[in-house]
């Protein structure tokens, strides 16, 4: 059974231009010690499915679905409910970690506030778990740094702290939205690779958060990847990269740089703009900037479930690369999809 | 060979800070430039390269002569433009423009696409007619890739990277001779990212633009750089032709930059953990190290790096690096181009 099974997810936000659909119908589940990567565009709904499913959305949100955690509905429970979960079975790391921490409280002071929140640990236990913590996630002298200011630690280490509070009570998942984004390239491996090793010892479930498929190639297990609001593409890693299926896909992995390639005149990029929510209309939303739509793409275009789990969602069979069967294309360029 | 159009000579910037009380204050100095030299030619692309806090957008400020430099010169077409006045330098403007960071931020909100685009021109042309102008957003609008239409809206209604794109049309609507992009898509997607290097790249071949791209990582200045300088903790440590840089770094530094972009391949990416190496953070530029300002965080260090400070020289093919060992390191990359998504 999945540790964390979300069906029919959605979640609508009122604005003063009209509602918005961020999150149109999302299925997908994490098993233990698997790490799953949530891959898309800003707009494209992947932090809002998860802010829904932490019940973290903003005000003018309202989400609908269902998530199982362990068997137990995460959208049925209540604020109290969902604290005794959340920063303890499930943990959550943003992106910049300079204002998920409080600016006026030592680290030490917020370690052990979280850890005295779900475990019964007397003051001087939790600092020591606190130090511990921190030398997991290799800060140097933690006995020190651990007395000092969110804003003594560099960008970097800071990020380390997070994971350190996120992992105090031994999460069964792990939820990193864009964790290495605002951080610098070096740092970025730095933090991606001790994220990755302190999963795989732990044996902990991982969903991680990016718009850049580049990062995710080492440390997950299967990819899912959104666009407006809807799955697009999901499968093992090794199919997200070796055979992507979905042109979307296909382009987000063209236009990432190369530093082990030759350099090319051109980089791939995906041409137009991500779509405005606001005014989505019905069909393939990403039609308008695919180098392969045709004329049946006006329809919604079905999400094709091959029985590895592996699903795409577009008129071009994932199987043999023509048209799915029973779609009513004019075909008069279909020839170009073999592949 | 033409003469350089811009020529920077020991660039050094300061920043002074106080700390302790009102009894006990104590000066403390950063140098975020630290002695910065090099060339541009007319139609040139530079790359600037380096983590954060290395310097490289005090760099790009004080060529524009928004900060005052403490020592060196910028030489631009043989004028000294840090011994120019307020009016003086105001004019030179047109010539030099910047594209900033963060494309929303960077737009008046009150402002419509037109009037952000237009407002060099009523700026340095206060008689250019009012439909002549116009007519020159409009066009800058075209050349960049926005729609005609787009004119009268205003910046909230454009994605980030249509905001990039009206920051360009804004920063080349007076014909500059050189644009100083600082990292004109580290706040965007990434396959937006890919539009717009693409834009740059094909603007400056048509007008044949001299430029100089800042960015934290380097690949995306891959594509677009001639050269590219890395910078560390204020100080040039490599300044190479692009081909060389990314096949053979001349600096250890250059190399980690190289290893620490990630591969989108799972395979290759385990491979590349294997020999990545770059550990700990920048030291404290209130606190530089003695000697090379990389020793704390180089594997190949030696005693001397310690105790001399390496100075930027050339090597035999013409490339430049400051590193006491950059002749018996060989830090050539394999590059592996059969493997990966086609």
């Amino acid at each position: 059974m999945a540790l964390l099974e979300v069906t029919g997810l959605k979640v609508n936000f009122d604005t003063p231009e009209g509602g918005v659909q961020a999150v149109n119908g999302l299925d997908f589940s994490v098993h233990a010690g698997e790490s799953l990567a949530i891959v898309g565009e800003s707009g494209a709904g992947k932090s809002q499915a998860v802010m829904a499913i932490m019940g973290l959305l903003a005000e003018n949100g309202s989400a609908s679905g269902k998530a199982e955690f362990n068997g137990q509905d995460l959208m049925l429970m209540s604020r109290k409910e969902l604290n005794k979960i959340r920063g303890c079975e499930i943990a959550m790391i943003f992106q910049d970690p300079m204002t998920s921490l409080n600016p006026f409280l030592t680290i030490e002071k917020q370690m052990v506030e979280v850890i005295r929140q779900h475990q019964n640990l007397r003051r001087d236990e939790a600092r020591a778990h606190a130090v511990e913590m921190l030398r997991a996630v290799r800060i140097p002298a933690p006995e020190e740094r651990v007395k000092q200011y969110p804003h003594e630690f560099s960008g970097g280490m800071r990020q380390r702290v997070m994971i350190a509070m996120g992992l105090l009570c031994e999460p069964g998942l792990l939820i990193a939205d864009e964790p290495t984004t605002a951080l610098d390239v070096t740092v970025q491996a730095q933090i991606t690779q001790l994220v990755g090793e302190l999963r795989e010892k732990s044996n902990m479930s991982l969903i991680l958060i990016t718009h850049d498929l580049a990062v995710v190639a080492e440390i997950c297990d299967r990819i899912l990847v959104m666009y407006a609001g809807q799955l697009v593409e999901t499968g093992s890693s090794e199919d997200i990269f070796y055979r992507p299926q979905h042109p979307y896909t296909q382009g987000l992995l063209a236009s990432v740089p190369r530093m082990d390639q030759p350099v090319d005149d051109e980089l791939h990029s995906i041409p137009g703009n991500p779509p405005n929510l606001l005014d989505l209309g019905s069909g393939c939303h990403f039609r308008e900037r695919c180098n392969k739509a045709m004329d049946v793409c006006k329809d919604d275009p079905p999400l094709q479930v091959a029985q590895d789990g592996r699903m795409s969602r577009c008129f071009i069979d994932m199987a043999n690369g023509e048209m799915v069967a029973g779609s009513t294309d004019s075909g008069e360029d279909s020839a170009e999809f073999a592949e | 060979m033409t003469a350089p159009v811009l020529r920077v000579q020991d660039l050094a910037v300061n920043f002074t800070s106080y700390t302790g009380g009102l009894l006990q204050r104590k000066e403390r100095v950063l140098k975020a430039v630290n002695g910065i030299s090099f060339d541009l030619n007319a139609g040139e692309s530079l790359g600037i390269v380096g983590e954060t806090g290395s310097g490289k957008s005090t760099l790009a400020r004080a060529i524009l002569g928004l900060i005052k430099p403490n020592r060196g010169r910028v030489m631009w077409e043989g004028e000294d433009l840090t011994q120019l006045d307020e009016e003086a330098l105001r004019q030179k403007r047109k010539e030099i423009q910047i594209v900033f960071q963060d494309p929303v931020a960077s737009l008046d909100p009150r402002m419509t696409a037109g009037d952000i685009i237009s407002e060099p021109l009523w700026t340095f042309y206060p008689n250019m007619a009012p439909l002549q102008v116009e007519e020159r957003a409009r066009g800058m609008m075209k050349m960049v890739g926005l729609l005609q239409n787009q004119i009268n809206r205003y910046p909230h209604e454009f994605s980030g990277g249509q905001c990039q794109r009206i920051g360009i049309a804004r920063s080349l609507v007076l014909n500059p001779r050189l644009v100083i992009c600082d990292e004109p898509v580290s706040a965007l997607d990434v396959s937006i990212q890919a539009q717009i290097i693409n834009l740059l790249q094909d603007l400056q071949n048509k007008l044949g633009l001299a430029l100089i791209f800042i960015a934290h990582d380097l690949s995306l200045v891959k594509h677009i750089s001639d050269r590219i300088m890395v910078m560390y903790m204020g100080s040039s440590m490599e300044l190479s032709e692009r081909d060389a840089l990314y096949r053979s770094p001349l600096h250890p530094y250059t190399n980690a930059l190289i290893k620490s972009v990630p591969i989108p391949d799972p395979k290759l990416a385990a491979q590349a953990r294997q020999d990545s190496w770059l550990t700990g953070d920048m030291p404290s530029p209130y606190d530089p190290p003695r000697g090379c300002v990389f020793n704390t965080r180089c594997p190949y260090k030696v005693s001397r790096c310690e105790a001399d400070v390496p100075a930027l020289r050339r090597m035999e093919h013409g490339d430049w690096v400051a590193c006491h060992r950059a002749e018996d390191l060989d830090l050539s990359i394999r590059l592996d181009s059969d493997s990966g998504i086609s």
